[in-house]
């Protein structure tokens, strides 16, 4: 069976590879975009703790003995911890200067991240096994769906719209937005913003590092996986425009099937089609497709 | 010591001493020193960029820097952190409202932290603004400049703080509007509450205030009491330059 030429396999396996990067870049820029929101920072060291994220997870089982499962949930717990560690004693001083001098710090950090990981691991990458539970897959019929991949997206999805559950319809989401709103007043109101900022940061973190062990088992686990990462994330982020929540998650998933059927159907433009769009929205719509001036 | 012993422990709501305050390098406060009683509602007087509105963030830390002494309830806070201040019950109202956006009017009214049990509880906010209750769920941006403002007190009285600080609430609000105002405020005096009101509308405030400070370059230069207001007219007057 074909669609336009195409075997539907071809085109099937190109939206689901499409499906799972858009996973990472939904989950990314969902971090991404919390913490700009909060903390006026543009945490380029965001593709760098998401690589920690895959690294502590291979760490964890190869040194530690530690399976995925346990991973999942240890790996941000620890990495979001090291996120807070870093607020506190760094980024915390920043808060009032210019975006810059936050995105000069947290591209230092990323490299000094990914140095270091160079330095131990090297970079031709190290594989880490699929969790038996999740090996093998589905015959849907028209295509081979591996069940980790299948797990993937599904766990992807439930983390990002639980998360915009939690900030656009809970008590604790009102203080976050109120706390990007006008923080200085939320405070004045009886809140403790400077703690909020740091958990903010920590969760924001965390979700980087939760992406970062669900990729390990697809991607090659590399020290370079997260600065290969963060320029199109940063795309992403640019395109929903930056800010928002809901737009972080529609856009980064819509723009990862955007790339798997560019793929498919013009593969020489793959790799550039997300910073076509990045520079069509620029011009038609500044503050991005979901964003607003600010 | 002699700070603590200057403290009446029955009546004294605050009392703040040689207040300085600081933006960046610029000096606003250059020593206010007042004192307001509880129960009491007292007015900061004064022309634009006297410092009536710096006081205010003073009194919560929301200015660069501060120094000198703040008692509320007889417990020093100029070192506290402003959210650690807010928990000893204050309600602050700001001038340009605060109202936020991105939240709901109710979100807004539940926004912040009770900070004792005696506070107004959501059906007696509602009984309160009326109008509140219909827009429960609309944006805070959506709302009337009117509507803006009721949210924004109203905010402050369900936590059950006993020392306001309200900003220029009447400012831009239609005479309606102002009058349903004056009866809001008549009625937490009523309930005991301490009231200190950074205001424009000098007709608005003098009905409803015990005593006034008069502020200017940062600095406390006259107090008229309510029996005093009469005599003293010309020399407010003058003061205040209308």
């Amino acid at each position: 069976m074909d669609i336009f030429g195409i075997p539907i396999q071809a085109l099937m396996g190109q939206l689901l590879i499409g499906l799972i990067n858009g996973s990472f870049y939904a989950i990314l820029s969902l971090g991404l975009a919390i913490i700009f929101g909060l903390l006026n920072i543009i945490n380029f060291a965001h593709g760098a703790l998401y690589m920690m994220g895959a690294f502590c997870a291979w760490i964890g089982l190869n040194w530690l003995g530690l399976n995925y499962w346990v991973a999942l949930i240890a790996v941000p717990v620890v990495v979001g911890a090291f996120g807070m560690l870093i607020e506190r004693t760094m980024l915390k001083h920043l808060y009032k200067l210019d975006h810059l001098y936050g995105l000069l710090l947290t591209f230092g950090l990323a490299l000094i991240i990914e140095g270091l990981f160079r330095y131990r691991f090297g970079i031709s990458g190290e594989s880490y096994p699929v969790p038996e539970l999740l090996a093998g897959g589905f015959n849907l019929g028209f295509m081979f769906l591996p069940k980790y991949r299948a797990w993937v997206i599904a766990v992807s999805l439930v983390v990002c719209f639980g998360s915009w559950f939690i900030i656009e319809r809970t008590k604790l989401g009102s203080y976050l937005r109120a706390g990007t709103e006008n923080p200085q007043l939320l405070q004045a109101f009886g809140i403790n913003v400077p703690l909020m900022i740091t958990l903010t940061y920590g969760f924001g973190v965390a979700l980087a590092a939760f992406a970062g062990v669900l990729a390990a088992p697809v991607l090659q686990v590399n020290p370079v996986m997260g600065s290969n990462l963060i320029i199109v994330v940063f795309a992403v982020v640019v395109i929903g425009g930056m800010g928002s929540i809901m737009g972080s998650i529609v856009t980064g998933l819509g723009l990862g099937l955007i790339e798997g059927l560019t793929k498919v159907f013009y593969p020489e433009a793959s790799a550039v089609v997300i910073f076509v769009i990045m520079g069509i929205v620029l011009l038609l719509r500044p503050a991005g497709l979901f964003g607003r001036e600010r | 010591m002699a700070k603590a012993s200057a403290f009446t422990p029955d009546s004294e709501m605050l009392r703040v001493n040689d207040l300085h305050a600081f933006y960046g390098e610029s000096h606003i406060l250059h020593g206010i020193d007042f004192q307001v009683n509880r129960g009491e509602l007292v007015t900061l007087l004064g022309r634009n960029g006297a410092g009536r509105t710096t006081t205010l963030k003073a009194i919560l830390g929301l200015v660069g820097r501060r120094s000198g002494s703040i008692m509320i309830n007889g417990r020093q806070v100029i070192d506290l952190p402003t959210h650690r201040i807010a928990h000893l019950g204050i309600g602050y109202c700001p001038e340009e409202r605060g109202i936020y956006a991105s939240l709901s009017t109710e979100e807004n009214l539940l926004l912040p932290p009770a900070v004792n049990s005696t506070g107004m509880s959501l059906d007696e906010i509602y009984e309160m603004f009326p109008n509140l209750k219909e827009r429960r769920n609309s944006p805070g941006s959506r709302l009337s400049g009117g509507e803006q403002q009721m949210l924004a007190m109203a905010r402050i009285l369900r936590t059950g703080a006993r020392l306001l600080l309200l900003d220029e609430i009447t400012e831009g609000l239609a005479p309606v509007i102002v009058q349903a105002l004056g009866r809001v405020i008549a009625q937490l005096k009523e309930k005991g509450l301490t009231i200190i009101l950074v205001e424009q509308n000098f007709r608005f405030a003098a009905p409803l205030a015990d005593r006034h400070y008069v502020i200017e370059h940062g600095r406390i230069v006259e107090m008229v009491s309510k029996d005093e207001l009469d005599s003293k007219m010309p020399l407010l007057q003058k003061l205040l330059g209308v």
